[in-house]
């Protein structure tokens, strides 16, 4: 079943989307946008360490993306600055050091803009299986925690009041936002992989009134942005990644007319 | 029954500096069961700090909190949500539990905003929104409930209203409150202990005794024990409008 490439991109989109629309909504709530960002970008150096040491790549992503999460806590408890200064510091340095790596790994042929905006061609049967498996371990773990990590959005005082733990939940999403960026980066690609979390996530926003129904939408919005992106990518010969995320845009796009609709409604 | 055994939380010297200055220091104070200890003090003067202390929000303390309840509602001052959370009242009374619906419409009865169940609770008044506050806090119920000022916005008959509710919830629900209040009135007829804050502890007790002290009078001025006279003498006469005193019968 998985013979054609095509279909293999389908079943590691699928499997992407509908990780990514849970999250993206908590990205959206707690104004990780950035946060997200930075641990994309930070992919570059797990992937290169992946290939000089044969790794496979998820998993040295997830374990790099881990490590700048921390490094990230770290440098704001330590320094001043502020966020997004530490956070435009850590995603730029860790890109820039990835590229450094690469031009030294010259005995290996790099395919960069396919690390860059996701390649469809790229997908094994093994991507599958680590998306499907891990995705399915992430949503788990995201509904264990999803108590704490809610009510802490809402109100972190709240929630740490009533005894809910809400340091402990965070942190773990922190784990969980790596991860599906490890298992996303082949398909959507490190620079655009933010823009999978936020954009469906936020065309849901436009036409929900609670928070359940933002996530069903967000990965409805997710799951059609691929099928969509994928089936274009696929006709016009365009990078998977770009396309994907242009899907989305455009749903977001219908979702603001929805918004005017409404609005006119009320007058 | 020992009084140790209805301790709810203890405070025991209890304070928090931040960039080397005391928000608030030496506070010691225990809520049991079944009894409202208030918090007054002018603007700044610790209380929602001290409140926050005992709930066992900061981390880094002076002195000790001890917590003897898991079951805890909370009412702090405030809250806001994000437009980007689509929030509306229902999904905002099972935050930090879950709760069958009539729980729900009880609370929601008792607070008087059934009808706002299915709203946005980006789209609440200000008074509205506190007896959703209000309504949440005491759907779990808990053993002990931390109020940081609940009627702020509420209107006047609204507020009397609310307030006779908190003494009800304390004696039915047996739970203790820790409440916050800048209404004299209310906290010198409806409390069991009060403690006046301003930077530390100024003085703590019944509210007569506080009502009596000197340094409480120095801080909310000679009008705000005269409040509390009125309490105290309203049982055996009444005030004319004429502002002669009759004997009750």
């Amino acid at each position: 079943m998985f013979d054609d490439f095509f279909i293999r991109a389908l079943f590691a989109g699928i499997g992407v989307a509908f990780v990514t629309g849970p999250l993206g909504c908590f990205v959206i709530w707690r104004r990780l946008s950035y946060f997200g960002d930075t641990l994309a970008h930070s992919a570059l150096l797990g992937v290169t360490i992946a290939y000089s040491l044969e790794f496979n790549i998820a998993f040295s992503v997830f374990i790099t993306s881990s490590l700048i999460a921390l490094i990230l806590v770290q440098l704001q408890n330590k320094t001043n600055l502020p966020g997004d200064a530490l956070l435009g510091l850590l995603a730029h340095s860790s890109l820039a050091v990835g590229l450094v790596v690469i031009g030294f790994l010259t005995f290996i042929r790099f395919d960069i803009m396919g690390l860059l905006f996701g390649d469809i061609l790229a997908v094994t049967v093994n991507d599958i299986y680590i998306i499907w498996f891990g995705g399915a371990l992430i949503l788990l773990i995201l509904k264990l925690i999803w108590k704490p990590l809610f009510a802490s959005t809402v109100n972190y005082e709240l929630a740490e009041a009533e005894g809910l733990n809400p340091d402990r939940a965070k942190a773990i999403f922190t784990i969980l936002m790596a991860a599906i960026i490890a298992i996303s980066i082949k398909m959507v690609g490190l620079l655009l992989i933010t823009g999978m979390l936020i954009i469906p996530a936020a065309m849901a926003r436009n036409i929900s009134d609670s928070p359940l129904k933002m996530v069903t939408y967000s990965i409805i919005g997710g799951l059609l942005s691929v099928l969509i992106g994928l089936f274009s990518s696929l006709e016009f010969n365009t990078p998977s990644g770009p396309s994907i995320v242009a899907a989305a845009l455009f749903l977001f796009i219908l979702s603001l007319l929805k918004i005017k609709q409404t609005i006119k409604l009320k007058n | 029954m020992s009084s140790e055994n209805n301790i709810l939380v203890k405070l025991k010297n209890a304070g928090i500096r931040q960039n080397d200055k005391w928000l608030v220091q030496g506070v010691s104070l225990e809520v049991e069961k079944g009894k409202i200890v208030t918090l007054i003090g002018p603007n700044g003067s610790g209380k929602s700090t001290t409140a926050k202390i005992a709930l066992g929000i900061y981390k880094k303390i002076e002195g000790n909190v001890e917590k003897f309840t898991d079951k805890i509602g909370y009412v702090p001052q405030k809250i806001s949500v994000d437009w980007t959370l689509p929030l509306r009242v229902h999904d905002f009374m099972v935050l930090t539990e879950n709760l069958k619906d009539e729980e729900i419409n009880k609370a929601l009865t008792l607070t008087g905003v059934l009808n706002l169940k299915n709203k946005n609770l980006g789209n609440l008044s200000g008074g509205e929104f506190q007896r959703v506050l209000l309504a949440r806090a005491i759907s779990k119920k808990p053993e002990l409930l931390v109020l940081d000022e609940p009627v702020q916005g509420v209107d006047f008959t609204g507020e009397i209203a609310l307030y006779k509710l908190i003494k009800e919830i304390s004696d039915k629900l047996n739970c203790g409150i820790l409440l916050i209040s800048h209404d004299l009135h209310t906290v010198m007829s409806a409390t069991d202990h009060v403690v006046c804050l301003n930077g530390h502890v100024c003085c703590s007790g019944s509210p007569i005794d506080v009502a009596k002290n000197n340094e409480y009078k120095a801080l909310f001025g000679e009008q705000a024990s005269q409040i509390l006279s009125r309490y105290e003498h309203k049982h055996d006469h009444v005030h004319s409008n004429d502002g002669s005193i009759k004997q009750k019968n």
